[in-house]
């Protein structure tokens, strides 16, 4: 396996110069994940007007992949309906489930397509899916409907979140 | 030219002993395979060790030819499977000097060992009739360090957790060592037991026992050696030791995973309750109650390992036709040929020891600005196989602020030339993330 289809220049750039890193006020919740196999940690916060996101804000410390994750999270979601927002999240978790062999959608998904390669890291999936699943939870407890719009979640919940 | 004479009784060059390295790789087949298209370079033996064809050869032939169970057939092939697995239980014994083969319990692997005694306290704890030395309440302290795999420590916690006991540590030095300047105060009269690791699984630090020993029997407590990370890489004597208890696990040392070790004194075992229950740990069953056999019998409830340990036995005999000694010196001189060699990488910061003495060769390291994940990816696209992560030893990565570290580590068959394949792979990962 070439080792940059992992490290695309879009995560390596995220992952050197984060968008929009740093926890704000106000915020509606936050949740912190860790990844307890390597102690990679981020923390989201979501701050909500009606239903917009009106930011999602975050601070973490790890690897490449989740701390470019983040900073792609926050590109994608910020300013977003929650209902686009959570389309938008079941296809990142889908093409992370995906093996390799999901086609991403370009449209939806925008910088987090350069991804595509770390799903076929079994490994590194979490790392990737870390900021998503805290993003996940921090949104729940602000109200959201997380489940809306996304109707094989009982089988994605398989993946684990710590 | 003046010549420098060595004075006698100084250890000289011819009195290590050595062997072939090329020979001994050529005993295991996974070392010749390839690994992203590059020869693999396996610096991961502290996680588990690579299997020499002797031993996997001795499980095979278990399986094809003596298979049975032990310890319940009057036929051959029990019988067989029975003094296979009984033979093995001495060849650990003599591989670690124990005074009987009686007193080495076959276990999954060290965190069941250490498990083990763990309940065994805690069921000497409740009820009454318990040996004072295993019973534990609130006042009693036991005693571990900040440098333990997670292994040597959440059973404690848990241990104190059941009974009111206090869990207390000794901290560790900014050159990775245990501090033991407060040895007195935290080894005290309350202490009913001290467990420590013998040698790091992140820092490589072998640590010196004699004077926390010394304490131990002073104030009457017991003492556990978490020996994982020594038993498969030094000569490890437990008279010499004068341990009550040590563990330590087959795949770390050349054998199969799933079998392990808890080595106990005679009189400790005799005096410790059955933490098990079940088949072969019984001497008579009755509805209305049991009685409970001898060590280590008492300790081994149900169908064992068998084949694992028949080919752990293996492992012993392997190593010991290299001799540990042997073994322990090529590690040395591969560990000062790394700590050098690491040296030369620009951002390079090693945790523990950084001069090849009081430490054993596995190294970890961060590379500035770059996560362990990172580098260990990177690496493995060379062929270059290391963990990476906190270690299952986390309050050591909290101890030195960081959240995970890079670990290289070595083994019998590991050689300078994969070294220098660490020292280009680590070029390359500053490279890409340069």
């Amino acid at each position: 396996m070439q080792v940059d289809q992992l490290y695309q220049e879009i995560i390596l750039d995220h992952y050197k110069h984060p968008h929009g890193r740093g926890l704000r006020e106000p915020y509606a919740a936050e949740a912190h994940h860790v990844n307890p196999t390597c102690g990679d940690e981020v923390t989201i916060r979501v701050a909500l007007d009606d239903d917009t996101l009106s930011d999602v804000s975050y601070d973490g410390m790890g690897c490449s992949i989740s701390q470019a994750s983040a900073s792609v999270l926050h590109e994608l979601l910020t300013g977003r309906d929650t209902g686009q927002a959570f389309a938008v999240h079941a296809a990142f978790v889908e093409l992370m489930s995906g093996r390799g062999q999901v086609t991403p959608e370009e449209e939806l998904l925008g910088d987090a397509v350069a991804f595509a390669g770390v799903a076929r890291y079994p490994a590194r999936v979490k790392c990737a899916l870390l900021p998503w699943m805290a993003f996940k939870d921090a949104a729940a407890r602000a109200g959201v409907d997380v489940e809306a719009g996304n109707e094989d979640s009982n089988e994605r919940s398989e993946v684990k979140t710590a | 030219m003046t010549s420098i004479a060595i004075p006698p009784g100084m250890p000289q060059y011819d009195d290590v002993p050595r062997y072939d390295v090329e020979a001994v790789r050529a005993d295991f087949p996974i070392l010749g395979r390839e690994v992203n298209g590059h020869p693999m370079v396996y610096l991961d033996s502290a996680n588990t060790s690579q299997k020499p064809r002797q031993v996997l050869d001795a499980l095979r032939q278990h399986y094809e030819r003596h298979n049975g169970n032990v310890s319940r057939s009057v036929h051959t092939v029990g019988t067989e499977a029975t003094e296979a697995y009984e033979g093995a239980r001495a060849k650990v014994a003599t591989f670690i000097n124990a005074p009987s083969p009686d007193e080495v319990v076959f276990v999954k692997n060290s965190t069941e060992a250490i498990n083990l005694v763990a309940y065994a306290f805690s069921n000497a704890s409740v009820g009454a009739g318990g040996d004072p030395r295993f019973r534990l309440g609130p006042g009693d302290e036991i005693v571990i360090s900040e440098m333990e795999h997670h292994s040597n420590i959440v059973p404690w916690q848990l241990l104190c957790e059941r009974t009111g006991a206090t869990l207390r540590w000794f901290p560790v030095t900014d050159g990775g060592r245990l501090d033991e300047s407060g040895l007195e105060e935290l080894v005290n009269e309350r202490t009913k037991l001290v467990s420590f690791v013998h040698m790091s699984n992140i820092l490589g630090t072998i640590n010196a026992t004699a004077r926390i020993t010394e304490r131990v029997r002073q104030v009457g407590a017991l003492l556990l050696l978490d020996c994982s990370q020594s038993v498969p890489h030094l000569p490890v004597d437990v008279v010499d030791l004068d341990a009550d208890f040590i563990a330590f696990t087959g795949h770390k040392m050349c054998a199969p995973s799933g079998i392990g070790v808890l080595w106990g004194r005679g009189e400790l075992l005799a005096a410790m309750p059955p933490v098990f229950g079940g088949g072969s740990m019984i001497e008579t069953v009755a509805m209305t109650g049991s009685t409970y056999a001898p060590p280590p019998a008492r300790f081994e409830a149900g169908t064992p390992p068998i084949a694992e340990a028949v080919a752990l036995g293996a492992a012993v005999d392997y190593l010991t036709g290299i001799g540990m000694r042997a073994i322990q010196w090529h590690e040395k001189e591969l560990t000062a040929y790394a700590l050098d060699a690491l040296e030369t990488v620009p951002g390079l910061r090693i945790f523990g020891p950084t001069v090849p003495v009081g430490r054993g060769g596995t190294i970890s390291f961060g590379l500035e600005g770059i996560h362990p994940h990172d580098v260990g990816q990177v690496l493995d696209a060379e062929g270059v196989e290391v963990r990476v992560g906190h270690h299952c030893a986390r309050p050591v990565c909290v101890r030195f602020g960081v959240p995970a570290t890079t670990r290289a580590s070595f083994y019998l068959y590991t050689t300078t030339g994969e070294v220098d394949a660490l020292v280009r792979g680590l070029e390359q990962v500053r490279k890409v993330f340069g």
